[in-house]
């Protein structure tokens, strides 16, 4: 057996994560943010491991 | 068919299998700056970069430390202070001027935050793979950074659900070195912490390989790139927990016990799509680009897989389960807390580093214990 094996079992956990993702909540491009952060005079919300709750 | 059309088919199919790779990447790219944002298909972007980065240059975290301890080699260590001070240039200034619109990685020192870290360090040298080491390694096909990763995610989903009560156990303010007054700091400290290493490091491994120059070039740029696009640094661990946790509330567990979970920035972020999710974008991007560069080598995905005692695959499970929960009380791993908790001035970085060093000393003397490779 080789990596090839694990790198597949890896890709499918990854698509199986997104399927459940976008069928639970589904993206709304037209909620999108401004491109690029800095510059855009919206404040940062993003999630961050060193934040705490919000 | 001759024997001369059986090697000229080779390089053509290896051709196509690597502009198969190009072409994923960039169609992934763009479905998601099309379907879900702009934004999030540069985050997406940004990850590819980690990945390939660190993958490419076979560059990381926890092999550095790893090395210095061992073998006294200090160069893959300032290979990554390097990185940071090159960040710390443009973020802390950053930082002071575009107030609200960038945040760094800023957060408070605590005990908590100080044995997270401390176990952060042993886990990732028992693994062999610290926050991003263990993404790239599970994207390559590694089994063990593919087992671990898991556990990973559903221990930082279990950290965050307690870190408020960690937290009280006691904890100083966010200290935070500003403006040019702290840039001076930050740079100084790392140049003495760099010259520490040095003078410690054996003569001859001192000297920074071209590799490890570059890939503290291309980490900087795409630090500094993660923090204008999303408006916050590089990180990693809390969108691991973000997938365990949305997993968690599709089997139908209640989150309203957990102040970090019932928080409403978390109950937004949960009903919300991953691709959303700036860390969860760099995460997929890491997994995504190092599996790319092990598929774009020759031979990267023929490698045998390696024969390990049953007590070292327990020993990665638990390890998994560690690096995510401790790197929840530590507020952050390798990356959220040293990587950008340095460059963007948080002195919580600094302890983090110190702990989680102290903690790698203890990970490596287990490593060989669990059947990880063999005892020395």
């Amino acid at each position: 057996m080789t990596r090839r094996f694990t790198a597949t079992l890896m890709g499918l956990g990854l698509a199986a994560l997104l399927a459940f993702d976008l069928t639970t909540t589904p993206p709304n491009p037209y909620k999108a943010p401004a491109a690029v952060a800095f510059g855009s005079g919206q404040a940062s919300a993003g999630g961050f491991c060193g934040a705490l709750p919000n | 068919m001759s024997s001369a059309g059986v090697v000229s088919a080779r390089p053509s199919s290896q051709g196509l299998r690597r502009a198969g790779l190009v072409a994923g990447a960039l169609a992934a790219v763009a479905l998601v700056a099309l379907f879900v944002g702009a934004r999030y298909g540069l985050m997406l972007a940004i990850g590819l970069g980690f990945g390939i980065t660190l993958e490419g240059l076979r560059f990381g975290f926890a092999g550095p430390w790893r090395a210095m301890i061992l073998r006294r080699e200090p160069a893959g260590v300032l290979a990554q202070l390097l990185a940071i001070a090159l960040v710390s240039v443009v973020a802390i200034p950053l930082l002071g001027t575009h107030p609200g619109e960038l945040s760094g990685a800023q957060a408070p020192i605590g005990w908590a935050m100080i044995g997270g870290a401390f176990v952060f360090g042993a886990a990732m040298q028992v693994v062999l793979g610290c926050g991003s080491g263990t993404l790239v390694n599970a994207g390559s096909g590694n089994p063990v950074g593919l087992l671990a990763l898991p556990f990973f995610a559903i221990g930082s989903f279990a950290g965050a659900y307690g870190l408020v009560w960690w937290t009280s156990l006691g904890a100083l303010p966010v200290l935070t070195l500003r403006g040019s007054f702290g840039l001076g700091v930050t740079l100084a400290a790392l140049a003495l912490v760099a010259g520490l290493f040095w003078a410690l490091g054996k003569p001859g491994t001192r000297r920074l390989q071209t590799r490890y120059v570059v890939a503290a070039l291309l980490l900087a740029a795409l630090g500094i790139g993660n923090l204008l696009v999303a408006g916050q640094p590089w990180g990693v661990v809390y969108g691991l927990g973000l997938w365990a946790a949305k997993g968690a509330t599709a089997m139908g567990a209640d989150l309203s016990g957990s102040a970090f979970w019932s928080a409403p920035g978390s109950v937004e972020r949960l009903q919300s799509s991953l691709l959303t999710d700036y860390t969860s974008l760099t995460d997929l991007g890491l997994i995504a680009g190092a599996f790319g560069v092990a598929a774009w080598r020759k031979g990267g995905l023929s490698q045998p897989l390696p024969r390990y005692p049953a007590r070292a695959w327990i020993a990665t499970i638990i390890a998994g389960l560690l690096l995510g929960y401790s790197s929840r009380l530590a507020f952050g791993c390798n990356v959220g807390a040293f990587f950008s908790g340095i460059s963007t001035g948080s002195l919580h970085g600094w302890v983090w580093f110190a702990a989680a060093f102290a903690g790698a000393f203890v990970g490596i003397r287990i490593r060989p214990l669990v059947g990880l490779e063999a005892r020395t």
